[in-house]
């Protein structure tokens, strides 16, 4: 026994006396994190290239736009990950991060668009058709009414409009870490408040303060109507399962993916599919990105192959796997081709 | 006692074996707690139950896939344009590019069932049952065995997730009618296929030894980086904190004086047992990737934050194992003349060996079922490479079993719950084994005074 234990204290010692050379030896695959939305779309395309290429497969993270960007903005160096996955585009208060981290060449691609679509239980009450306004209307913490803000009185559908069914209003929307959420707050919800009308009516209550009306257009009810899904698209599926009068946003590969166990609703009477999304007829759409360091490319071995062969026709195109699972192609696809190809950073490029 | 109870007759006035109404309290209440010891237990058995049926009747289709048996026509003008069978110039040509291949080369399947039990096939819809990974599995034999190009080869290709999943009973023609991902004549010529042999369900080891596979082919997923990241990050936080925590407990216990600083320590010990691993997650990237500038991802890592979190665990059972040696063996070695060292390396250690093998395994049992320390220092990813050996794939991207599992519940695809609760019974009979070991250990070296 006592030999045994000299011996696994020798090997610790070893362990830890090899670790150091680990500083050593360079990283030679790619490190990507970010966004859950693209997360499927990244791993969809990390997969083909290491089939394709002989460089290693790249390392795809989830976890979120937000918390992506914020490690991507963590410095430059073998220690930091090469991209960044965004279902929303890049802040300027998170450029300033990045520069302030030494992180200034930044390449900014699109990938394409995803379709955020609201979907119930197949079986459960008729949710066919909702315009922004009647979503405003059921989910705004306070209403307009009479010259004075009144908190949300709604608490079925029906009483939102009577087009709508008789059932209790229950939404399940992502909660805030989530890219998905501004583009709802902004596309859904404040465009809502704008089509109803209550937007003036609020200008008219704060005599103008156009910004502070935003921010109560935006103010979502917390009285339990609405949840916030923290987790993943899957999460809001299995809520949906369990109470049928739940309404769920999710993604549009993600409904696709499911179209047996849920129904879609028309917004605005446009039903979502790739073509309505690429034509810009259904109205909750939003460009998915990711941002290369350029500063890591020639370091990090295949990192610009990488980023070529993601938005490559073959990859990203029409006809492509990404198209398959649910993205929706960027018609402009040629001029983000070359712009990989030219390397052409964030201050290079107008955008 | 006896002579009362063979003959009662003689007994007189008040029976003295009458019980007492308090003794019948006492006895009823005891007779309760029993029913409620029972009740208990069945509770634990029934959930254990519920558990296991739950996930093997969940998880055990993982193990089987479907497969088809299709003939390739490997075309040279589209593998090989220049005609000089170069590797190079072989490899150029892109997974994307043996599509039509696998859909050509099915045509006459599809005529022969267009003709008999299915008219409505086509070829497309025929190719569209076939796994998106078949392409790479092409592609990768044309590289290996360039000089085959140009004849028919047989191969045998996985099956989409939405037809494996028919033919488990998941998927049925109602839920393909609403389902944009298959078609229900696939359904039709899925019957046809099985029906001549072409297609077939099988034992899929693959499960077991895949890497995981990206959201567009859940059939073509497997456990085999998980597994591996697992194994390499268990053998770190055995490595680590065995010598290390048995070293601690023997000072604390035996050698250190008795003041202030050591009760510090000891109660800090107890406390860290108990503060949420997300914690050491967060030590572990200031320390580990921060500051030493170890790799994202990597086992060794977090093989490094399990290890921290296990030592209190370890430290602890096997300080009450030391404390459990009745101190007359250690008082007779001091008496025979031994130093405290010997009395302690030569009769008390072994004699708690036992104990600390059961703390240590509760500890690496703990540490393997583990996902929140490691999701903060990248290990919660896809990857797709398999570790490299030991011990430079110490440093290489992996992941582990558990956060196999939490990826597999994430997927869109449902056909991805199979998955999941296959890799939670491969994680199960990973820490049976595990327990196995140290239950063989313990009566090895078992010994009584």
């Amino acid at each position: 026994m006592k030999s045994g234990l000299y011996a696994g204290a020798a090997a610790a010692a070893l362990l830890v006396a090899a670790a150091p050379s680990a500083f050593a030896q360079s990283r030679d695959q790619i490190q990507i994190a970010g966004s859950s939305t693209v997360l499927p779309y990244a791993s969809i395309v990390a997969e083909a290239f290491g089939e394709n290429f002989d460089f290693p497969t790249p390392v795809v993270e989830s976890g979120g736009s937000s918390a992506g960007l914020k490690k991507f903005c963590e410095g430059v160096g073998e220690n930091t990950i090469d991209i960044a996955n965004a279902s929303r585009k890049i802040k300027p208060g998170e450029i300033e991060a990045c520069a302030a981290a030494g992180v200034t060449d930044i390449i900014e691609v699109r990938i394409g668009y995803d379709g955020i679509v609201f979907a119930s239980k197949s079986d459960g009450p008729a949710f066919d058709a909702f315009t922004p306004a009647e979503w405003y209307t059921a989910l705004a913490a306070e209403l307009p009414v009479d010259g004075k803000m009144v908190a949300n009185p709604n608490t079925s559908w029906s009483a939102v409009d009577a087009s709508l069914p008789d059932a209790p209003i229950l939404t399940f929307i992502p909660g805030t870490k989530h890219g998905t959420r501004e583009v709802f707050e902004e596309k859904v919800i404040l465009a809502g408040c704008e089509e109803s009308g209550a937007m003036a009516k609020i200008l008219e209550i704060n005599g103008g303060d156009e910004d502070a009306a935003e921010a109560s257009c935006m103010a979502i009810r917390t009285d339990g109507a609405s949840v916030d899904i923290d987790g993943d698209y899957t999460e809001t599926l299995a809520r949906i399962e369990s109470d049928p009068n739940g309404v769920g946003v999710f993604g549009l590969a993600f409904y696709e993916n499911n179209t047996d166990k849920l129904k879609v609703a028309t917004m605005s009477g446009v039903t979502p599919s790739t073509e309505t999304i690429a034509s810009g007829d259904y109205p909750v759409s939003r460009p998915l990105y990711f941002y290369v360091k350029k500063a890591h490319i020639g370091v990090i071995p295949g990192l610009k192959e990488y980023a070529e062969f993601f938005v490559s026709d073959a990859v990203a195109g029409p006809d492509g796997p990404l198209a398959a699972y649910g993205l929706v192609s960027d018609p402009a696809l040629a001029e983000t081709q070359a712009l990989i190809a030219d390397e052409k950073t964030m201050d290079e490029s107008p955008s | 006692m006896t002579d009362a109870v063979t003959n009662p007759a003689q007994n007189t006035g008040p029976a003295p074996m009458q019980p007492s109404a308090l003794t019948k309290r006492r006895y009823a209440a005891e007779r309760r707690f029993k029913a409620y010891g029972v009740g208990a237990v069945a509770i634990g058995v029934i959930a254990l139950l519920l558990l296991l049926t739950s996930i093997l009747s969940r998880g055990l289709p993982a193990f089987t896939q479907t497969f088809i048996r299709a003939d390739i026509y490997l075309a040279p003008q589209v593998l090989d344009p220049k005609g000089n069978r170069d590797r190079d110039d072989i490899a150029k040509v892109m997974t994307f590019s043996y599509t039509p291949l696998i859909k050509d080369s099915l045509a006459s399947l599809a005529n022969e069932l267009k003709d008999g039990p299915v008219p409505q096939a086509t070829p497309a819809l025929l190719a569209g049952m076939v796994s998106g990974a078949a392409n790479a599995q092409l592609r990768d034999y044309v590289l290996a065995h360039p000089d085959e190009i140009g004849k028919t080869v047989a191969f045998e290709f996985l099956a989409n997730a939405r037809i494996d999943q028919y033919l488990k009973g998941n998927v049925t023609r109602e839920s393909a009618a609403a389902d944009s991902k298959v078609d229900p004549t696939q359904l039709d010529i899925a019957d046809a296929l099985v029906k001549q042999g072409i297609m077939s369900k099988r034992f899929n080891p693959a499960f077991i030894t895949n890497p995981d596979a990206s959201e567009n082919r859940p059939e073509a997923a497997g456990l085999g980086v998980a597994l591996l990241g697992s194994a390499y990050m268990m053998l770190i936080v055995l490595v680590l904190s065995l010598p290390i925590g048995v070293a601690a407990s023997i000072y604390l216990e035996e050698f250190a004086p008795k003041n202030w600083i050591t009760d510090v320590i000891e109660v800090n010990i107890s406390n860290l047992a108990a503060v949420p691993s997300i914690v050491f997650g967060i030590l572990g990237l200031a320390i580990f990737i921060n500051f030493m500038h170890l790799p994202n991802s990597a086992p060794i890592v977090g093989g490094l934050v399990l290890t921290l979190m296990t030592l209190p665990t370890i430290i602890i059972s096997t300080r009450a194992s030391l404390k459990s040696v009745p101190p007359s063996i250690k008082e007779a070695a001091l008496g025979v003349g031994a130093s405290k060292m010997q009395s302690i390396f030569h009769h008390v250690l072994p004699l708690a060996m036992p104990g600390i093998l059961t703390g240590t395994i509760i500890g690496l049992a703990q540490a393997l079922g583990e996902t929140a320390p490691l999701l903060l220092i990248g290990m919660v990813a896809f990857v797709r490479d398999y570790p490299g050996p030991l011990p430079g794939g110490l440093l290489d991207p992996a992941t582990g079993l558990p956060v196999q599992v939490y990826n597999f519940t994430q997927r869109a695809d449902p056909a991805f719950v199979e998955r999941a609760s296959g890799a939670i019974i491969v994680l199960l009979a990973f820490l049976v084994v595990m327990n196995a070991i140290a239950i063989f250990l313990r009566q090895r070296l078992e010994r009584t005074w």
